[in-house]
């Protein structure tokens, strides 16, 4: 009875970024790896896409004031 | 400015060893007295000019600078007995608990001491808190009852606070307590949480007192001459002339137990120098039976060195007085008595083209008002102007002098009122010179300072630099903060007044003679506009301030919020709508420009800017007090009369509500009523009597209102949102309502009732706080109790609320202050850490947002189609 956590309404749409996806969404925003805020890597969905320790995550979630917003997380250990 | 000389790169924290003591002491104090005959300090006292002086005309003896210019050097004084250092009492206690008494190891296996020595080892190189082991190793430790080193049984160790420490009934001297502490070895002590780098046990009981110099302590003379030394001095006294006579006594080979008093009597005195009101310790007092204050207490709390002097401290260039109100000056300025304008100064640097003004300001010298107190030479010594020295200094004076002159009409200061609890309660204004002794502010900036006239007293700054002034004056003015970035419309509009002035000026029907339309817009001191030959409206009146091209359209607050809008047509005057810069139809009222609503107000200040905003604001509440008083407004408690008429249909609406409540009551008693969903029969019958009873309030308060017209100026008030509101007005003529006590029916007092009036368990409306009579007629003893009861919950309430929601915003502030957004937008800590990419995930500043929106959409659009 394992539910896909990744279907549920509350849980945005969170995607791993490829190096030159990283590449460019530093600059973009004009900062390192480090600056990111982090995500665990015990967390559900982390562990749900696969992703592993230094990766990016894309986060497009729904915002009340902009419509979509797109954020960043740095998972680690 | 002095360069920087020295950088900190890191800080230790330790215990100072006895030899750390000597080493810093430039004197060892051990006469207890203070100064001889002649009043110059002993040699050897703790006066000694060696420890530094204060007065400027004696020399320090170590360093050989002026008083003033030595910041004093320590003494020391060799006790004849160790003592027990207050504050490490309870530290001792838990080493000597958890070491051997006979060979001074930790009460552990060695492969224990091994696993935590590792362990303590591995996190402090990685910089993490060791608080944690420290205590497991104490809880490890101090259970063991036979040392796994030598075998030697364990006796109980207890601790009476502060400092006396017993080992199974024998009282363990200090002397005892320090050798066992020196038998520790370094690895040990580690294990009991003593760094062997930066401290070792044994510091902790004294034998080597620092003494402060005299700079710390210094002595006060009284206008008769006498000497008053400070609280620490006089401890130190103490401590000399005990430690003095122990001496005495241990040389002539006195009974052991005359010395135990002393030493314990040498004990109380160290431990009350370092605190005074350490429990289990009885204060130590002045003759005048005052506690003394020492170091501790120097230290500690709100009034201690830390809260008081480092993390807030008196500033100059500041003033502090009472405010009236004054509604002739602009929003940005601020009326400061000229008392105030002479003592707080501004400072000018002099060059070619001011040298002519200041050298006016020194000639007025410092009691006439435009004039200076002080002069900045070019080697920066201030001179103060007096009659006397003014010809030397106007002869003198050049460019590069710094004149401080008077404040004067037109300066930037910074204006706040406590608590400042957003960033409008610091906002910078124009100076202007009043007679009398208050400051003076516009009524519209009463909000966002949350500031009335009862007694309210603000604060002001003067700038003191051009930097400081130009930041002041683009981002803290008055004006620029119209908006408010709490919700995105006007914080600083119209209030009472203003409103119900506009409100009579521009109702429809308001028409005036032109001669009286001329006599208004001369005292608003508007521009004279053309002559129309006729009369005028209020709304032509008003109109005249606004921008030629404003074209809006929104409902007024006086709108009845009919079922069917009838737009331009309403019947009260309430649609308002602006062609071209002229009021079509609909009066001006709170919604208009008033402060947190007002709509004209926000669109002028969002389309044409903060300067029109300001000017509009200044120009409309000025023509709106011209117009209430040439209209006049009045009020008394006959406004709130109602006819006989009104009164029966009042009372018989009641009862009608009662016998409802009745009803309900009889059908519960009689198991008739159904619970609502997820509610239990009592509170499904609470539920549906408070429907009942707050709908009764309402429908004759509906009565009420239907007896008032708008020529009631209580009403007037009420409907525009001047002051007061509709239920304040029906409660004072129609029906006070339920009276609640935690969110409910009153149902608390007496055992199953709420007064011995009524029956127990009574469920009526009159036995559960209803209040029939309105203010006007009076309450009934019991009415009143019950009126009594929830006015008091009020009360409580808000005291409690603002204890919290301050304590809350204090821990807030905190978390938050260090956050910033960089230049892109992106929201990081000092840290570099990112928080938010964009700022509040939309980049949009609430303050300049359509009201929380970037903008809204149909609101637009509609505007365009009345175009």
């Amino acid at each position: 009875m394992k539910k896909d956590i990744l279907k549920h309404e509350l849980v945005p749409e969170h995607n791993i970024l490829s190096e030159s996806d990283k590449k460019r969404v530093f600059k973009d925003l004009d900062c390192n790896q480090n600056q990111l805020p982090k995500i665990k890597i015990t967390d559900p969905v982390v562990n749900a896409i696969d992703a592993k320790e230094g990766d990016v995550l894309q986060i497009k979630r729904k915002s009340d004031t902009a419509g979509t917003f797109i954020t960043y997380r740095l998972v680690e250990s | 400015m002095r360069p920087v000389l020295k950088q900190i790169s890191q800080i230790t924290f330790g215990l100072m060893s006895p030899e750390n003591i000597r080493e810093m002491s430039v004197r060892k104090i051990e006469t207890p007295d203070t100064y001889d005959e002649d009043g110059y300090p002993i040699e050897r006292g703790l006066m000694d000019p060696h420890l530094g002086v204060i007065d400027p005309s004696l020399k320090c003896k170590t360093c050989g600078s002026k008083g003033g210019d030595c910041q004093g050097h320590f003494g020391s004084i060799e006790l004849s007995r160790p003592v027990v250092h207050v504050g490490f009492g309870d530290t001792i206690y838990k080493i000597l608990q958890s070491s051997c008494s006979k060979c001074a190891r930790v009460l552990l296996t060695e492969n224990e001491i091994e696993i935590y020595t590792t362990k303590i080892n591995e996190l402090m190189k990685n910089d993490e808190s060791l608080t944690k082991i420290i205590k497991e190793i104490y809880k490890e430790a101090k259970g063991v009852d036979r040392c796994p080193h030598c075998d030697e049984e364990q006796e109980e160790i207890k601790i009476d606070k502060p400092v006396s420490i017993m080992e199974g009934g024998y009282k363990l001297t200090p002397s005892e307590i320090r050798e066992r502490l020196e038998k520790i070895g370094d690895e040990d002590s580690l294990l009991l949480g003593v760094n062997p780098e930066v401290a070792r046990p044994e510091w902790m009981v004294l034998t080597v007192l620092p003494v402060p110099p005299v700079t710390v302590r210094p002595s006060i003379t009284l206008e008769t001459g006498e000497r008053s030394e400070d609280d620490l001095t006089h401890k130190l006294v103490d401590i000399l002339r005990i430690n003095q006579r122990l001496i005495e006594n241990m040389e002539a080979g006195a009974p052991q137990l005359i010395v135990e008093d002393l030493w314990e009597l040498l004990q109380y005195h160290v431990t009350t120098y370092f605190d005074n009101e350490a429990s289990g310790v009885p204060p130590a007092r002045h003759r005048s039976k005052r506690p003394l204050k020492t170091l501790t207490q120097r230290l500690k709390g709100k009034e201690g060195r830390f809260r008081n002097n480092l993390s807030g401290k008196r500033v100059n260039f500041s003033a502090r007085t009472v405010i009236s109100p004054d509604p002739n000056i602009s929003i940005n300025e601020v009326g400061v008595p000229e008392t105030i304008a002479k003592e707080v100064t501004v400072p000018v640097h002099v060059n070619e083209w001011n040298i002519d003004e200041m050298k006016r300001y020194i000639e007025n010298g410092a009691d006439v008002h435009p004039g200076a107190n002080y002069v900045i030479r070019l080697d920066e010594r201030k001179i103060r102007v007096y009659d006397e020295t003014k010809e030397a200094i106007l002869e003198k004076l050049e460019p590069g002098y710094i004149v401080e002159r008077h404040l004067k009409n037109g300066d930037i200061v910074l204006f706040n009122r406590q608590p400042s609890l957003h960033r409008m309660s610091m906002m910078a204004h124009e100076v202007r010179i009043l007679p009398y002794k208050t400051f003076r502010l516009n009524l519209c900036v009463c909000p966002p300072y949350n500031a009335d006239f009862d007694g309210d007293e603000m604060n002001m700054h003067v700038f003191q630099t051009d930097e400081s002034r130009a930041e002041a004056k683009s981002l803290m003015r008055v004006q620029e903060h119209i908006l408010s970035p709490r919700f995105g419309g006007p914080i600083i509009g119209a209030i009472h007044d203003h409103i119900s002035g506009a409100y009579l000026l521009t109702r429809k029907g308001s028409t005036f003679t032109e001669e009286q339309a001329f006599q208004i817009i001369r005292k608003a001191k508007m521009a004279i506009p053309k002559r129309k030959n006729r009369d005028w409206t209020g709304k032509e009146l008003f109109s005249l301030l606004l921008p030629d091209k404003l074209n809006m359209q929104y409902k007024a607050e006086i709108c009845k919020k009919c079922d069917t809008c009838l737009g331009k047509e309403c019947n009260y005057d309430a649609y308002v709508v602006i062609e071209d810069g002229e009021i079509v139809t609909g009066a001006i009222d709170e919604k208009a420009y008033g402060s947190f609503s007002g709509k004209i107000l926000d669109k002028i200040m969002k389309k044409y800017g903060s300067d029109r905003a300001r000017q509009f604001l200044d120009e409309s509440t000025s023509l709106a007090i011209s117009g209430i008083m040439k209209v006049g407004i009045t009020t008394s408690t006959h406004d709130e009369d109602i006819p006989e008429e009104a009164k029966e249909r009042i009372q018989s609406h009641l009862a009608n509500a009662e016998e409802k409540v009745d009803q309900l009551v009889e059908a519960y008693e009689n198991n008739e009523l159904e619970a609502l969903p997820g509610r239990s029969l009592e509170e499904t019958l609470e539920m549906k009597i408070m429907q009942v009873l707050g709908e009764a309030r309402d429908k004759s308060g509906e009565i009420a209102e239907y007896y008032f017209g708008m020529d009631n100026h209580s009403v007037i008030m009420a409907t525009t949102g001047a002051r007061a509101s509709m239920l304040n007005l029906t409660q004072i003529s129609a029906c006070v309502g339920q009276q609640s006590v935690r969110g409910g029916r009153i149902d608390r007092g007496y055992i199953e009732r709420t007064l011995p009036h009524f029956r127990k368990n009574e469920l009526g409306a009159k036995a559960r706080g209803f209040v029939h009579s309105s203010y006007k007629e009076g309450l009934n003893p019991i009415e009143f109790y019950f009126h009594a009861m929830g006015g008091r919950e009020g009360l409580v309430d808000t005291a409690i609320r603002t204890a919290q929601s301050g304590y809350m915003q204090r821990r807030l502030v905190n978390a938050l202050q260090d956050i910033s957004v960089k230049d892109n937008g992106m929201v990081t800590d000092n840290k570099g850490l990112i928080i938010q990419t964009i700022f509040g995930e939309d980049g949009v500043d609430p303050a300049k947002s359509d009201y929380g929106k970037v903008a809204k959409l149909d609101k637009i659009i509609d505007e365009m189609r009345v175009k």
